[in-house]
């Protein structure tokens, strides 16, 4: 058997894929937080609670209207996006001329008031909600026995983040949105209604959290905390990425999910503060970020 | 991050305070009134397997006690699973709300801080829902009862059973705080003393961590039979979910699940697993009628051994005040205490059982494996025996919990 720093090789490489796969998730919900930042100035601190009504809601369409997951990958996102339509436009917009804190503060209090109610309604110990049958099984890849689900999840999170991330800096409507967060006067001068295109961003941003929460739904608990335990690496990631950086958060999340994994392996009791130690590095050494703009 | 941090503090506070408030109702002041305080986790991690169950079960006793020339009311308090939030409902009742007696406490860090109140106002404090062995060990008091089960009984039921069973080398996957290792080392002692061995484990951050994968290869190749969780609540659902997915072969011990954490699960995931409960609703005749008029009074679900630890306890502290004396036992949680220890407990919950004088409530232990979801006949047919422990055996020897109490 080959060892590779003590560690026998296969562990290792599975490691390294299982790294990947978490990854795949913190790229999701980073990606959000980068849109919604990048465009509206707004720490988004709800996304974790709109990570877990994205999973609630795909429980819910199966357990009350009998709608499977993959009915529920396009639905859910919807259903929390057109939730999160309605916060921006009643709650959030309001707070865009002020300083961050407060939009920070907002959506962490909107973040406990959600995860209270969540709750109070389905307990605390989660409920149940299977692999897709499609998706159920395992291949054994030689080094170790890769779920196809997992499999499924970094396949649909590379498609999602490329598709956003394309959208954003490659098409038409994607420009406009950067020339609005840049200027918005001048844009509005043009004729684009600026306050829609900002709701509809907060719409897309949290539909990426909801998306990302359908995907964790068959393999996390579904409960009212489970994005507490991503959000405080998620914003890690944004951090170490650039605030605001499409690519960085995509690629940092990736990157910051094969470290985890690695760490778990040498050093497991770090592997929750691993993220962190990095971003202290990286704000010493480049302040804005590994993919930010200089100011 | 601080003044989020304090904002949370503060809002549970209030919270916490509009939970206590309690009901005053119109009651007959000519008869004397035992008031039952139920503080427990009403809205976080713990709130399905005690929570509102738990406070149910505290009226049921009451309720099926009936009239013995006192009254009974019950009131309910959150403790967030914050000490100093337990702490200052706890005195605020003895203090100012005339509370007698106070049940339930799941959470050891919250359990050993009201454990300290209980004694330092001289009332009466009965434990259902806390882990750890202290409570009857090194924190042991003279107004405290450990009812249900601790870190001792699960380990030595789980652990030396599971051996004996065929499952003669374990690693752990182990949650990396006081709870999770003291269960890893005290399963540690039963496994090498039985004749097994441990061939490794890993410590993983708690809280914050979701995804086991890592730590379940780990495990798969250590070569181990046994997966020892040595965690609870979601966590412990979390690794288990995913065990299912990436395949492990490994025998599943869960050294500290509930029954409403395997309903949480499913048969489908949950099949095989081991686990002990010192109470199982559908157990024998008299649990399975405590069960349903519990399930009558509570719709959809099934009691867990921490709510029924909380009727057998609170129904016998109400016979020892009739035995005593309403007025007696108002006066003196100590007296009251003493006396509950000299009588033995009868209930349909545990059957028949004892008190010991470090405060710990004997009976038998029970370790069950999750049925598969063909031998289960429908919602919270869940657990099928696979052995006991007697009720002297089950905890830890008097003499080894460095209790003060046990040399006096």
């Amino acid at each position: 058997m080959i060892m590779i720093f003590g560690i026998p090789g296969p562990l290792l490489f599975g490691q390294l894929l299982l790294g990947l796969i978490n990854g795949a998730f913190y790229a999701m919900l980073s990606l959000g937080l980068a849109v919604i930042f990048g465009m509206l100035n707004i720490i988004n601190f709800a996304h974790g609670a709109l990570f877990m009504m994205g999973a609630f809601a795909s429980w819910m369409l199966l357990d009350y209207a009998g709608i499977g997951y993959f009915p529920a990958l396009i639905l859910a996102p919807l259903l929390v996006g057109a939730f999160g339509i309605l916060l921006e436009k009643t709650i959030i917009s309001r707070l865009y001329k002020l300083d961050h804190l407060y939009g920070l503060l907002l959506t962490f209090g909107l973040s406990l008031v959600i995860e209270g109610l969540f709750r109070n309604a389905y307990g605390s110990s989660g409920l149940p909600y299977r692999i897709p049958a499609i998706l159920q099984g395992a291949m054994n890849l030689g080094f170790m026995y890769m779920p196809i689900y997992r499999g499924w999840v970094v396949l649909a999170a590379v498609v999602i983040c490329f598709s956003t991330w394309a959208i954003i800096e490659k098409t038409t409507l994607g420009a406009t949105l950067r020339a609005a967060t840049e200027n918005a006067p001048l844009v509005q001068a043009f004729g684009v209604n600026v306050p829609r295109l900002i709701t509809l961003t907060y719409g897309g941003g949290v539909a990426l959290a909801a998306f990302a929460g359908v995907l964790a739904a068959p393999i996390y608990s579904v409960n009212p905390n489970m994005g507490t335990n991503f959000i405080n690496t998620v914003f890690a990631v944004v951090v170490i990425g650039g605030m605001g950086s499409i690519l960085g958060s995509i690629v940092t999340g990736f990157a910051l999910g094969v470290v985890e994994g690695l760490c778990k392996v040498f050093y497991p009791q770090a592997s929750a503060t691993v993220v962190f130690v990095v971003m202290v590095i990286v704000l010493l050494t480049r302040p804005r970020g590994l993919f930010g703009k200089a100011a | 991050m601080n003044l989020s941090r304090r904002n949370v503090t503060l809002g549970g506070l209030a919270s916490a305070a509009a939970a206590t408030a309690p009901l005053r109702a119109g009651r007959a002041q000519a008869q004397p009134s035992i008031k039952i305080g139920c503080l427990t986790d009403m809205s976080g991690p713990y709130k399905d397997l005690a929570g509102p169950g738990a406070v149910a079960a505290a009226r049921q006793a009451a309720a099926e006690f009936g009239a013995k020339g006192f009254n009974v009311e019950v009131v309910v308090g959150d403790h967030l699973n914050k000490p100093d939030v337990g702490v200052t409902i706890a005195r605020q009742w003895f203090d100012r709300d005339g509370v007698d007696l106070i049940v339930e406490v799941a959470n050891s860090g919250v359990a050993l801080a009201v454990a300290n109140v209980a004694q330092e106002k001289n009332k009466v404090y009965l434990n259902s829902g806390a882990a750890t062995s202290d409570l009857s060990g090194k924190a042991c008091n003279a107004n405290t009862i450990h009812w249900v089960y601790d870190t001792y009984m699960l380990a030595q039921s789980t652990g030396a059973a599971m051996v004996k069973a065929g499952g003669d080398s374990w690693f752990f996957i182990t949650a990396d705080y006081t709870f999770g290792k003291a269960l890893q080392r005290d399963t540690t002692d039963f496994v090498t003393a039985a004749g097994g061995k441990v061939l490794g484990s890993v410590a993983y951050p708690f809280p914050g961590t979701a995804d086991f994968s890592s730590y379940l290869i780990q495990a798969q190749s250590s070569g181990a039979k046994v997966l020892g969780l040595a965690n609870a609540g979601a966590d412990t659902i979390n690794t288990i979910k995913q065990a299912k997915e990436f395949g492990i072969k490994m025998r599943l011990a869960g050294l500290l699940l509930f029954l409403t954490d395997v309903h949480s699960l499913g048969l489908e995931v949950a099949q095989g697993i081991v686990l002990t409960d010192a109470f199982y609703w559908d157990m024998n005749d008299r649990a399975r009628a405590f069960s349903d008029r519990f399930t009558a009074r509570v719709p959809g679900i099934r009691p867990t051994m921490v709510q029924a630890g909380v009727y057998s306890s609170a129904l016998h502290y109400l016979k020892t005040v009739t035995a005593m004396g309403v007025v007696q036992a108002k006066l003196d949680g100590a007296a009251t205490i003493a006396r509950m220890k000299a009588m033995p407990t009868d209930d349909d919950c545990f059957g028949s059982g004892s008190i010991r004088v470090d405060g710990r409530c004997i009976h038998p232990s029970y370790l069950w494996e999750v049925k598969k979801p063909s031998e289960s006949k429908g919602p919270w047919d869940y657990y099928k025996p696979v052995a006991s422990t007697p009720a002297d055996k089950a905890f830890r020897p008097l003499d080894l919990g460095g209790c003060p109490l046990v040399k006096a």
